[in-house]
Formats: structure tokens, sequence, C-alpha cells
């Protein structure tokens, strides 16, 4: 269960700097705690302490396994999650070409 | 059968960069045909649906293990908005998006977004629309920064922002239910989610699951990005985004989790109305002040889908018959609309209602399209905006809503007092420095936004027999509630 909270601790913080902080590249770099929290979360939902891997051979049944199917999802969200990255940055690249400055303050162009 | 509705335009989207290195026209070709194509299997789905739901195993798995795409009367309807709007902003891009570079990559994007919409709309499994939803994100970002000018970025990253919150919101809540039931598909987690015992866990995946997708849509307390984002991308995305992807990606993914998988109640129907109350309110209310067109107009989209939240909330069969129908009409009306602003930016080059005027002259396609758009918005009689708003009104009275009711009446005039302001500054009235350098658009740009007005026009006189053919099925969807369950697995 302790495990459970951190990672929600975890996710916790990854939001607190995508929302709150006020430099382009922070707000980045929370995205990415906020992701792996929830990465983690799944992985957790999966372990079980001690347990192999579920491969099913007929000489040695496996009574006590890992369940496999969140880490496959993670595998997929993980490469999401590499996409979603890659775009952000090449939009504060261009944003920091346009305005030269990363903070969120004076790029305000947008109102009403 | 029912992959293609995500192959043609994965595929597309695959060859449309080969195909532009040898030469640029089969770029918008291929783009169009994929559209196209679409549109037309999206119309035999009607008969499809016939013979009952149509369910497709991929690799032959069947449900608990495997990942299925499910056709019933919500998914024909839905398919139907995306790709209808889909080919008709295609077509209005040909003439539209060639005052952009690299404008295969416009058209690139613009399949990837058609292929994520379909999925979402077709899938059966949970994780797995989910992937879709991150397509359509993607693209949908990256294509409202395509002009890459200042505000156009400073709004893709606001929408960026938000956006990776509510995904990793509906992740979250995903993970949660995965965690109580341990199973994706979304037949099977409803059967299982009715004789489970961990009720917490399924309160706070609903909770996670309406912020995520309450995001998504842009209900009023989380609607922040959508004046920004809407108006920033090129015309006919803003009319994709305004007219198809809130709807899909907000209103469709969260009736379909709600009603299918966790089950509608009481107090999910007060949070439904509530949210959509404030949502018409408090979005038609900030629209009033607005001088910039396509602001005005996405202010208007936020109002519009609090009436479709409302009514789906009041969960009366009458109440969602009225809220799918008003969802379908808004996304002709809205699109129309925003095409017609592209068009008017396209010829005058501002979108400042107080520096526009006598475009009527000037542009008769657009200003007689934008009056039909504008009438059916606002809800005069005989445009499809009349009925569905009408339907809305007495389902409210009929649920003993009056408040709804009334709140429906009030935001249905402020909306037509401000499409008023916006006929009479851009169209009717004299411009004060002769607008004599202005001509109407071209051909491509007039075929899409006349072919909306006469579907406007042609769903407000027949709309007995297409609430009857397309909205009842796809009523009768929701309806049913976790008997979706029964129904996909054959139990």
């Amino acid at each position: 269960m302790s495990l459970y909270i951190l990672c929600l601790v975890l996710f916790a913080i990854g939001l607190y700097c995508l929302l709150v902080k006020k430099n382009l590249i922070k707000k980045i770099v929370g995205l990415g705690i906020t992701e792996y929290a929830v990465n983690l979360f799944f992985i957790l939902l999966g372990y079980t302490r001690g347990g192999e891997a579920p491969i099913l051979s007929k000489d040695t049944p496996i009574t006590n396994f890992v369940d496999p199917l969140p880490q496959a999802l993670i595998l997929t969200s993980i490469v999401i999650g590499l996409g979603v990255t890659a775009l952000m940055v090449a939009i504060t690249v261009r944003i920091y070409e346009k305005y030269r400055t990363f903070d969120i303050n004076e790029i305000r162009r947008l109102r009403g | 059968m029912l992959p293609i509705f995500v192959i043609i335009p994965l595929g597309g989207a695959f060859l449309i960069p080969i195909l532009a290195k040898y030469r640029q026209g089969l770029a918008q070709l291929t783009a169009n045909l994929c559209a196209g194509l679409l549109l037309f299997f999206s119309l035999c789905s009607i008969s499809w649906l016939k013979t009952g739901i149509k369910i497709y195993y991929i690799g032959g798995w069947r449900p608990p293990f495997g990942i299925c795409m499910v056709l019933d009367g919500l998914t024909v309807l839905m398919l139907l908005v995306v790709n209808l709007i889909g080919a008709l902003a295609l077509v209005y891009s040909i003439d539209y998006i060639k005052k952009y570079t690299s404008t295969y990559l416009y058209y690139t994007l613009f399949c990837l977004l058609l292929a994520g919409l379909n999925g979402i709309v077709i899938s059966g499994d949970l994780f797995n629309l989910f992937v879709f939803l991150e397509i359509t994100s993607i693209a949908s970002y990256s294509l409202i920064a395509f002009g890459a000018e200042a505000e156009e970025l400073e709004a893709a990253f606001k929408y960026l922002v938000l956006g990776s919150v509510a995904d990793t919101l509906i992740l979250l809540a995903i993970g949660m239910l995965l965690g109580s039931v341990s199973t994706l598909n979304m037949a099977d987690i409803s059967r299982s989610l009715s004789n489970s015992t961990s009720v917490n866990l399924i309160k706070y995946s609903t909770a996670l699951f309406i912020i995520g997708f309450g995001l998504k849509t842009a209900l009023v307390p989380l609607h922040a990005w959508l004046p920004d984002a809407h108006p920033a991308a090129p015309a006919p995305m803003s009319a994709m985004l305004s007219g198809v992807v809130i709807k899909i990606v907000g209103v469709y993914a969260l009736v379909r989790v709600i009603f299918n998988i966790i089950g509608f109640n009481q107090l999910l129907s007060s949070v439904f109305i509530w949210l959509g109350i404030i949502s018409m309110s408090v979005g038609v209310l900030l629209a009033i002040g607005q001088w910039d067109f396509k602001r005005l107009l996405a202010y208007h989209s936020i109002s519009q889908i609090g009436y479709v939240v409302f009514a789906i909330g009041l969960g009366t069969p009458l109440g969602i018959a009225a809220g799918l129908f008003h969802l379908f009409n808004h996304s002709l009306f809205k699109s129309l609309l925003f095409l017609n602003s592209g068009a008017v930016e396209y010829s005058t080059g501002t979108r400042r209602l107080e520096k526009l005027g006598g475009l009527y002259q000037s542009m008769p396609v657009t200003s007689a399209t934008s009056l039909v758009a504008s009438f059916s918005i606002a809800g005069i009689p005989p445009f499809c905006g009349f009925w569905s708003k009408l339907m809305i009104i007495i389902a409210a009275f009929a649920a003993n809503n009056i408040i709804g009711a009334v709140v429906c009446i009030l935001v249905a005039m402020v909306t037509l007092a401000s499409f008023l302001k916006v006929q009479k500054y851009a169209f009717m009235r004299k411009a004060e420095e002769a607008g004599s350098g202005i001509k109407e658009v071209p051909v491509f740009m007039k075929i899409s936004m006349l072919c909306l007005a006469l579907l406007c026009i042609l769903i407000g006189l027949f709309f007995v027999p297409f609430v009857d053919t397309i909205i009842k099925p796809a009523a009768a969807v929701l309806l049913e509630g976790t008997n979706y369950a029964k129904s996909v697995l054959g139990v």
C-alpha cells in the first residue's frame, strides 16, 4: 500500500511542476515525472513479491507469476510519452525563437 | 470490414509524404480520396447495422483476451460526423491551404487525425481507445501549431500542457479499472464491474474519467485552452476541432465510458446537468464581448457542447436523443461557421469584426451560407438547430428540470443576439472604406460551404426521418446502459 501512496505522491509532484512552474523547460520535466508516475502505477498493479516470468512450460508449472499485461501496456505508453515530449520540446524551441524567453508570464499575446 | 475505418487513413498518412516527393498535387489527391472512401463506407455502415451490431475480432481472439472493434448505433452516428466533416474540410483545404508551405505535412497530419478519431469511435477496448486518443491529440497539437507563428505556438503549447494532463488522468483511471477487474475489454469490464467489490476504486476512476474527458471537451471550469487553441489553427482544422474533435474525444468517449461501462445513476446525472448548465451559460456570456470572429465561435462551441452534455445528462430517452441530435447539428453548423470565418480571413486578411463590413455584396456565397449557419445555431425555425434545441427544451420540461429548460431558452436568445452582431458587422452594414479589392473565395471553398449549408437546411426540413434512422439507434445504445456487455459478448 505504501508503494501506491508514494507513487501518487510522485504523480502529485509532477502535476504541481507541470501546472505551477513558470518555465517551459520545467513544465516539460513535470510532464515527464507525471507520465512515469502513471507508468509505475501500472507496473505495481501487475507486481507480485518474488514473482517469476509468466512463460508456460509443461515440466515446471509456475504458480506465482508477474502479470505481463500492464508491462505490455506500459511499453506503448512510454512510446506515446516520447512522442508527446518530442513535440513539446519542438514547440518550445520555436516559441523561444519567436519570444526570446522561456518565461510563461512574458508569453502572453492571447487574451480574452 | 470494420478495420478499414482505421486502415484507409493510416495508409493514406503513410503514402502522402512518399507521393509528395514526386508531385505536390498527389498529396491532396490522396487525402481527398481517403476521406471520400471513408465517407462512402460510413454511409454504408448505416445499412450494415440493419442486421444487428457488428463485431470484428482482431487476429481472431475472442473478447476477454483479444481486442475487438464494435459497430453499433452510436458508432455509426459518430463515424458519420467524423467522416462527413473530415471530407468537406479536406475539399475546402485544397484552395485554403495553398498559402502555407510544406502542405503535404498538413495532409499527412489530417489523415492521422482521421485515423485516430475513427479508431476512438470503433474500438471496443479501453486501452486501445486511449492509444487512438493519443494519436488524435498529437495530430491536433501539431495542426494547431501548423502556421508556426507566435500566437499559434503559444496556443498549441497551452493545449499540449492541459491535454497531456487530461491524458495522464484518463490513463490513471484506466489503470484503476484494470486494477479492480483485471481486464481491458469494455464489455468485459462492464460485466465484471457489476459483481465487483471494490466500490471506492470505481468511484475514483469515474471522477478521473469525468475530469479527464471534461478537459478534452472543455466543460466550463476546464475550458481555458479552447478559446486560444481553436482560433489558432488553419480554418479547416478549426472546423475539425470544434465540429468533431471535442465531440469524439470528449463527449463520445465520456458517454461511452459512463453509460456503457460504469453505469449511469442519479448522482452522475446531476453532475452532467450542472456541468452542462454552467458551460452553456458561461460560454455564451464570454462570447458576447468578443470581436475576433473565430474566438467568438470558439466560445459558442463551449456553450453548445453545454447543451449536449445537459441533454444527455437528463438520462431520459428523449433527452439522450435530443443531445445526440444537437451534437450532429452542431458539427454541421459550427464547421460551416469556421469555414466561413476562414473564407472571410482569406479574402480580407482580418478576423476583427469591427474592421469588416459590406461583405454580402463582395462575397455572396460566404455571406449566404453564414446566414444559414447563424440561423441554425441561434435556433430559427426551419433550420436544423431549431429542432434539436426544441427537443432539448421539451425533454428538460418533461424531466421536471425547470431551471435547465429556462437556462436553455435564455442562452438561445443570447446566442441569437451574438450572431446578429456577427451578421451586422461582418456582412450587412456598409463598409466604411470602399472594399473594392475583396473577391469571393475560390471554387472548392465555395463547394464545401454550400454542401454544409444545404445539409443544414435539408436536415431541418426532413428531421423526422433523420432522427428515426440515425439518432434513435444511437440513443438506444446509451439507453441500454450496461446491457451493452451482453450484446457485445453475446452471453
